[in-house]
């Protein structure tokens, strides 16, 4: 099908203001009287705090108040406390101070006087599960979202049998599907390994700086998201009101990548201190402090054993991950793992095991593709390692594996609602010369080594339930209403489009409302998950095929006939056949004059409060569109992508160059081609800092973090970039999506860092790793034929 | 960061990371010797200080091409100075440690990390900031304008700073190599990775032929 806008590139609406620096961040707003507010933090890995002394702190010129864990509900534990008298962390806020300005906060900071009680601590998952081992927390140490919060510990004897794999005591959860032993039975090629994957921070640009003021009762709260609608009733639930009376300002965040999905603790704190001293509270955070609280991926630690058929196909799956979830409730990723590994390879039976672990290490939470990534970024490399010992071409046993449209996975045995990984993987060999140039891998210059790699990834791609609404206005300007918030992807205006082009409205007549739930803003899901483009397509979509309905019920009572007999221009609603018409605007008075449904005065029964709200606050100014999103699903939306690379490495350094990269989307039709160009090439670039360089490092004996720097985390600069960089896509429809599209973002990082972790394991003659990420010295002890200086399990180490 | 000085009087005006380390500490504002505290931090508000010493004083500064007048106390950044007293809240604060390059400015044409630039060290100095770059009638700057027709910024936050950092490599070598571009912008870090795009339209401002796109 044609389209008017979809696959056009376009100008979003937010560049140019975030070129010239007129782009506000949460950072950049003022109010009258304004005060800044300072943390104190735990030095302490896990500590009870004895008492507070601030009196001193309080008696200082220039100090406005204090706010204690005393002044605020925490969640019930082990969420996120707000503030904590048994911190779990380094960097566990325990109190704030404000004062008229930042040095003087933070010198009376500094004459609080705590006495701490000095708690037990770890920073390893696995070797807290001995039974003589501390635990992180004090009431408990397994849980996470769907296991329950509960102290879990294995016997002396897991650990003694271990044999050389990782110690496998009890899972919290776990599932099967076929019959493991006689599959594993049949296999010509069995590998069973350990491996690590690095927990490693978001490292968003923008610190989670928040700034809030009241005005008649109700919160002003500037903050840091990459959500708008979607944290709105959970952060007015930690401030204590009703989600009316909260004013949200998100309309431009420097950086989320999952760290900013969700309402997060930080950013309430202003709003309840600001309550409680009455002066408006700007409450800055740190680099250091981004570190400590801006959370980080989930680690795994790990053990998989594969079984595969002569031709390559993986037959069987045996997967046990142990996640690291930080010393509080954070994400699922131990489970997603096992959903990708059966997506991606579609072993015909599979055991997974599970266990997430409390540790005293940073709030962890999802980051651009939590689990999901984690697992290609592992398996991607054996699967290398398969292929060289049966003789298979790296892409041949990639093809082998590939599900098929309808692919199924996990142990409901569930079916994606499309697959072209297989297309994908097909195009990228021939846009990349993978039969010519996998020919050149292994091939020497001098000290460099040349090595060629295809690597693949997998995310969900979308969810559904959510609602639209939009309203044309007498001037016949269209306002597209959406609370999806600004993570850099443009998919704000992208989604639009999709309502854009059920009008089939020219994009300079489309205003979005965005940014501050003041202007108005459906229910919507965050921007996380890859699922933007899928479920904000179905809500514009239903809000724009309610609105179209209207416009033409409203020129049929005005010019006779059945609704039906309508149809628009984009600028126009008129009788097909070179009948009467009249403009959207036209439409739009007379759709106020109607009352009733058609300008917002009723409304859908089904639609979620917050929608209600907003759709009464423009009810009478326009023709309202309005709609919840049920349209019907046809299995789980999915995004799938492919990588290729050339890499030289360096034997003498360790250190390598990317000479070519190419990654391929499946990403359902192409909403905005230079918006997905961008993703494609950064989400590679945040791949290569998993692969190669970016991980969290704590002293086990004290508990500190030596990762709270850029230059220790170490993400990726100009200097990783691929020399040559090139993007494809498969652009074919989602049958679930009512225009084709779906989410995309995940599996660009996981896609890339598979492909270079693979690449540097071909590059060394073959061999697998099993850890992230992949650096120079490990390479060069490799080279050496030195013990690598981490044990094979070791984690939150170099 | 970025290229030396044009000339030696410039370079030893330069503040090293130790000298404004030894100032900062000089002044009496540095906090505890805990690692999480954000030792040095200036008063964000026009009242006085109340660290023992640390007295306002006025200072000129040419920011834009306008005099502007300011007090700033004896440790004040220039970026704070900037964001907070003179309302230039294009220049962002990404880690306050010169390691992000998200407050990229230039000083007399070349650039500076204004969170580690003291603001009394460039008095009667011509500053340059993101929200200086536009044209007299308001229109882009040519490196702004590339920046929008590649789809530079993502999220946005370090956008300004490799801005400033763009312009400021594009004055010194109009006709760079991507290569050259790439080590030049090296100081500036993007979370989001848009590197490729940020160099794309270095390399369309600079008029070169060498912009990636597709397959």
């Amino acid at each position: 099908m044609a389209h008017k806008l979809l696959g056009q590139d376009f100008l979003p609406h937010d560049v140019v203001a975030k070129v010239t620096g007129e782009a506000k961040y949460a950072e950049d707003f003022r109010a009258e009287g304004m005060v800044f507010a300072r943390l104190l933090s735990s030095p302490y890995p896990h500590a009870r705090v004895r008492s507070i002394d601030a009196s001193e702190a309080l008696a200082m010129p220039g100090v406005v108040g204090i706010l204690t864990p005393d002044d605020v509900k925490n969640p019930k534990a082990p969420d996120i406390p707000l503030l904590t008298l048994e911190p779990g962390y380094v960097g566990a806020p325990i109190l704030l101070i404000a004062a008229e300005d930042e040095t003087t906060a933070q010198d009376a900071i500094d004459k609080v006087r705590i006495d701490y009680e000095p708690l037990p601590f770890h920073v390893d998952p696995l070797a807290s599960m001995h039974p003589d081992h501390p635990d992180a927390r004090t009431d408990g140490n397994v849980g996470a979202a769907g296991v329950e919060f509960q102290k879990l510990k294995w016997t002396k004897e897991d650990f003694d049998n271990a044999n050389g794999k990782m110690p496998m005591g009890k899972a919290a959860q776990e599932w099967t599907y076929g019959d493991l032993d006689a599959t594993f039975a049949r296999c010509k090629l069995v590998l069973d390994e350990t491996f690590v994957h690095a927990s490693n921070s978001h490292h968003s640009m923008e610190p989670r700086t928040a700034m809030a003021y009241w005005q008649n009762g109700k919160c002003i709260l500037h903050v840091s998201s990459q959500s708008q609608s979607f944290i709105h009733p959970a952060l007015a639930g930690m401030i204590g009101i009703p989600p009316t009376d909260l004013m949200l300002v998100a309309e431009y965040c420097g950086g989320g990548f999952g760290s900013k999905g969700g309402a997060y603790p930080l950013q309430a704190l202003p709003a309840l201190f600001s309550k409680k001293i009455n002066r408006p509270v700007m409450m800055r955070i740190s680099r250091a402090e981004e570190y400590y609280n801006g959370s980080a991926r989930l680690g795994f630690q790990g053990q998989v054993k594969l079984g595969f058929a002569e031709d390559g196909k993986l037959l069987a799956a045996d997967l046990y991950v142990i996640q690291e979830n930080g010393a509080c409730q954070s994400f699922f990723d131990f489970r997603n793992a096992a959903d990708a590994l059966s997506i991606l390879y579609q072993p015909e039976a599979m055991r997974w095991r599970g266990l997430p672990v409390y540790a005293n290490s940073p709030i962890r939470s999802a980051q651009r593709g939590p689990g999901y990534n984690q697992m290609a970024h592992i398996m991607e490399p054996l699967l290398d390692k398969a292929a060289r010992e049966l003789k298979v071409d790296r892409l041949a046993i990639r093809l082998k594996n590939v599900g098929g449209l309808n692919a199924p996975f996990g142990a409901q045995r569930n079916t994606v609602s499309s697959c072209y990984l297989k297309d994908a993987l097909e195009k990228g060999a021939q846009q990349f010369g993978w039969a010519e140039r996998v020919a050149r891998s292994g091939q020497r210059n001098g000290s460099k080594v040349t090595a060629v790699a295809v690597g693949q990834a997998y995310h969900p791609a979308g969810f559904n339930g959510f609602d639209g609404l939009l309203r044309i206005l007498p001037t016949g300007k269209v306002h597209i209403h959406t609370g999806v918030g600004n993570l850099g992807t443009f998919s704000h205006s992208s989604t639009s489009r999709i309502a854009a082009e059920v009008l089939k409205l020219n994009w300079d007549d489309v205003v979005i409302e965005r940014g501050d739930s003041r202007r108005h803003l459906p229910w919507n899901i965050g921007q996380f998950g890859s699922n933007t483009n899928f479920t904000m397509a179905r809500t514009n979509y239903v809000a724009a095929m309610d609105a179209l309905t209207k416009l033409k019920e409203i020129a049929a009572k005005r010019f006779g006939g059945t609704p039906e007999s309508y149809d628009v221009d984009g600028k126009r609603v008129f009788r097909r056949g070179g009948g009467p018409g009249m403009t959207y605007g036209e439409a739009a008075q007379q759709a106020i004059k109607l009352g009733g449904k058609y300008d917002g005065h009723e409304l859908p029964k089904d639609i979620n409060p917050m929608t209600q709200v907003s759709a009464t606050a423009i009810s009478g100014t326009g023709l309202v569109g309005v709609a919840k999103d049920t349209l019907p699903m046809k299995g789980a939306p999915a995004a799938f992508a492919a990588a290729f690379i050339e890499i030289e490495l360096d034997l003498e350094t360790g250190k390598h160059v990317i000479i070519d990269y190419l990654g391929v989307a499946d990403c359902g039709t192409v909403i905005h081609p230079a918006g997905l160009e961008t993703q494609i090439k950064s989400g590679a670039v945040q791949g290569f800092g998993v692969a190669s360089s970016e991980r969290i490092v704590y002293d086990p004996q004290n508990g500190l973090p030596a990762s709270v720097g850029f230059y220790q985390a170490k993400p990726p600069t100009y200097g990783d970039v691929a020399h040559r960089f090139r993007t494809s896509a498969v652009d074919l429809p989602d049958p679930s999506s009512p225009l084709g599209t779906k989410g995309i973002g995940e599996p660009l990082l996981g896609c890339a860092a598979s492909v270079l972790l693979c690449a540097l394991s071909e590059a060394v003659g073959g061999h697998a790793f099993n850890r992230t990420p992949v650096v120079p010295d490990m390479i060069l002890n490799h080279l050496a034929g030195r013990a690598p200086s981490h044990g094979p399990l070791q984690v939150n180490c170099q | 960061m970025g290229e030396a000085g044009t000339s030696a009087e410039l370079e030893a005006r330069r503040v090293s990371r130790r000298e404004f380390i030894k100032r900062v500490i000089a002044s009496g504002a540095v906090a505890s010797s805990a690692s999480f505290v954000m030792g040095g931090l200036t008063a964000c508000s026009s009242r006085p200080a109340s660290v023992a010493g640390s007295v306002e004083r006025l200072v000129s500064i040419n920011v834009n091409g306008q005099l502007r007048r300011v007090d700033v106390l004896p440790q004040e950044t220039l970026a704070m100075t900037l964001r907070y007293k003179l309302g230039l809240t294009g220049t962002k604060l990404g880690c306050d440690r010169a390691e992000c390059g998200a407050c990229t400015v230039m000083i007399e044409g070349t650039t500076y990390y204004s969170c580690s630039t003291l603001t009394h060290t460039v008095r009667n100095r011509k500053v340059v900031t993101v929200e200086g770059l536009r044209g007299p009638n308001g229109e882009l700057h040519p490196v702004q304008q590339a920046f929008v027709d590649e789809l530079g910024p993502q999220c946005g936050f370090c956008t300004p700073g490799q801005v400033v950092a763009a312009v400021a490599l594009l004055q010194k070598n109009p006709k760079p190599t991507r290569e050259e571009a790439r080590h030049a912008m090296s100081g500036n870090l993007c979370r989001c990775g848009a590197y490729d795009n940020y160099l794309n339209a270095i390399m369309r401002a600079a008029g070169s032929t060498e912009i990636h796109h597709g397959a």
